[in-house]
């Protein structure tokens, strides 16, 4: 029996199939998980600056999952002068740390090495092998990201999400006249650049599969057109549509050579893919209500979709060939912007109900809908790479109102906004390590 | 122990740099007409003027929510807008479709787009010839009232008529 791992099972295992354990989710109930992580070892003179910050930013990417809580340093025992040296258990387990993470930080000239140890303190071993991460010493949040994740995935056994960016649109000037600009930051706030300069307003960008390239809407030409822009070098390309029709929603198809989205014409607004390989167009639905808000299943069978051909917004999923689609949501009240998880599973969608808006979950058949979020304005889910967490645009009402992002886990807990320079709306989250 | 090494550093440096040479790019060349429009606008009493379009014949229908269904008042409108189009032959028009904030941003765009079509298919079964006509949606991108209030969000549902005399 390992008390360590069979807790952290508990705490994250929602839909696992364990009568007892079950019960601990149903009622809401985390215990956050004791863990310390002492200052890593600064290996020179040189090497303490970076071990300090190194050491901080782990911790706040780990605490920032609400899913492990902190002994205080002020309760330590014994301290961790060598990173080499064993580990004293008893004086770890006396103070209840049940995951200890060890680290150490060598600055060379420009270089960077960072080492850690990840230890199961109640069953007396180390938890997985050292790892050593090498970069330049501008790649150190980088690297401490990437350190955090291995902690959160052999603890959990899913991948991490840290070492992630979001590309969104930065929102600034008075409601009415946005100015919005298609920024790109790391996924807690760092490293925030901006793609265009705000001279036409953008809209709804999103992550290729590979995190390369960025689909989004913009009105450069006056009218709504798509563009992919290639994250490194910015070079953009529009996807070509006939003159007096509007193109907007896309999102690429999982293998990235396709993009699913939607074209009005005359009015009337439907669901077209183009192959990026030859520009061919098809058409996906046609029918005379709106449908839009496209988005691909993880193995590109399927797509979710939104449609008012009943009359209201409801969510619909057909094969990524179109033909006949069959209505998903059944629930009262309007739902749209549908996201397919990254596992398939779920689908992330805006739901519209008594006044309120909502982020919510459902199984891929509509079933054990479950509403995360509720606000004045909440919209635009995007899945981080892992599937367990879901960032979304929450905009405040009146005059003053603002849009801002947010993220929430997909039990519901850990609701909280996310650091950005300016407003911010419509993220995407990019594949892990991209 | 294994050994990892990440040289991705180099690539982010590309990266950036990109990014700056990025901050630069330029104004579309294709501005709206509607961007500069105050200048051309003219006086309101000259009858063949965008002031007076905006001022006299009135420039916009409302809608009621989610509808894209033009009303009597809204028809009393668009008969006017024919009038002067037909006497000041040389405009050209973009309706721009818009909606109130209660709503996705993606369904708003599309709403929007309804909305214009609306408005230009009047305008075109009374006579107006379809090739002076332009359709634009903003969807809830672009209110002109800001209060969360259904008296500021039915100013917002709204499919205005920009004139000029601008080619496309």
């Amino acid at each position: 029996m390992k008390p360590f791992l069979v807790i952290i099972f508990i705490s994250l295992t929602t839909f696992v199939q364990s009568a007892p354990l079950r019960i601990v989710i149903t009622e809401g109930v985390i215990e956050p998980l004791p863990y310390a992580a002492p200052e890593f070892i600064g290996e020179t003179g040189a090497s303490n600056e970076l071990a300090i910050k190194i050491t901080e930013l782990v911790k706040s990417d780990i605490l920032s999952t609400g899913l492990f809580r902190e002994v205080p340093k002020s309760s330590y025992i014994s301290g961790i002068d060598n990173f080499s040296s064993p580990i004293q258990y008893s004086d770890w387990k006396a103070i209840n740390v049940q995951a200890l993470l060890t680290g150490s930080v060598l600055v060379t000239g420009e270089k960077l090495s960072v080492k850690f140890r990840l230890f199961d303190v109640f069953s007396n071993n180390e938890l997985g092998k050292g790892l050593q991460f090498n970069s330049t010493k501008q790649g150190w949040r980088r690297i401490a990201h990437k350190v955090a994740d291995e902690v959160y995935s052999r603890i959990t056994g899913e991948q991490g999400y840290f070492d992630s960016r979001i590309v969104y649109v930065a929102e600034t000037g008075k409601k009415g006249s946005r100015k919005k600009r298609l920024a790109l930051m790391d996924f807690d706030g760092a490293n925030s650049k901006y793609l265009t300069d705000g001279s036409y307003m953008v809209l709804a960008p999103r992550f290729s599969p590979t995190g390369e390239r960025v689909l989004y809407t913009s009105y450069e030409t006056g009218t709504p057109q798509i563009y992919i822009i290639e994250v490194s070098t910015a070079k953009r390309t529009v996807l070509k549509n006939r003159k007096g029709t509007m193109s907007f929603a896309p999102r690429f198809s999982p293998d990235g050579q396709s993009v699913v989205y939607s074209l009005e014409q005359g009015g009337n607004t439907d669901i077209y893919i183009m192959n990026l390989r030859n520009n061919s167009r098809a058409r996906l639905t046609s029918a005379p209500s709106i449908e839009t808000a496209p988005s691909f299943s993880p193995d590109g069978s399927k797509i979710v979709f939104e449609s008012d051909r009943s009359g209201t917004q409801q969510l619909y999923v057909m094969s990524s060939l179109g033909g006949s689609a069959k209505r998903i949501s059944s629930g009262g009240g309007r739902y749209g912007t549908p996201v397919w998880s990254p596992r398939g599973d779920r689908i992330a969608f805006t739901k519209q109900s008594r006044g309120r808006f909502h982020i919510g979950v459902m199984r891929v058949d509509g079933s054990k809908e479950r509403l995360l979020t509720a606000s004045f304005l909440d919209e635009g889910p995007t899945w981080s790479p892992n599937g367990r967490v879901i960032m979304f645009t929450r905009e405040t009402q009146g005059e003053s109102g603002v849009s801002a992002l947010y993220s929430v886990d997909v039990s519901g807990r850990n609701l909280k906004k996310v650091t950005t320079r300016d407003g911010g709306s419509d993220p995407s989250w990019s594949p892990l390590g991209k | 122990m294994r050994k990892f090494g990440f040289y991705f550093c180099a690539i982010l440096v590309i990266f950036l740099s990109g990014c700056s040479q990025n901050a630069s790019i330029p104004f579309s060349t294709n501005a709206m007409p509607n961007g500069s429009s105050a200048k051309f606008e003219g006086d309101v009493s000259d009858p063949g003027s965008i002031a007076f379009f905006k001022n006299n014949v009135g420039d916009r229908v409302l809608f009621s929510i989610d509808q894209s269904d033009i009303d009597q008042l809204g028809k009393d409108i668009l008969l006017a807008q024919v009038d002067w189009l037909q006497v000041n032959s040389d405009y050209k028009i973009i309706i721009e479709g818009h909606a109130d904030e209660r709503g996705t941003r993606e369904y708003n765009l599309a709403l929007g787009a309804r909305r214009a079509n609306s408005a230009r298919e009047f305008l075109v079964s009374r006579g107006i010839e379809s090739a002076r006509i332009q359709t634009v949606s903003f969807g809830k991108e672009r209110p002109v009232e800001l209060c969360s209030k259904e008296n500021c969000y039915s100013e917002n549902r709204r499919a205005v008529s920009v004139v000029s005399n601008l080619n496309f």
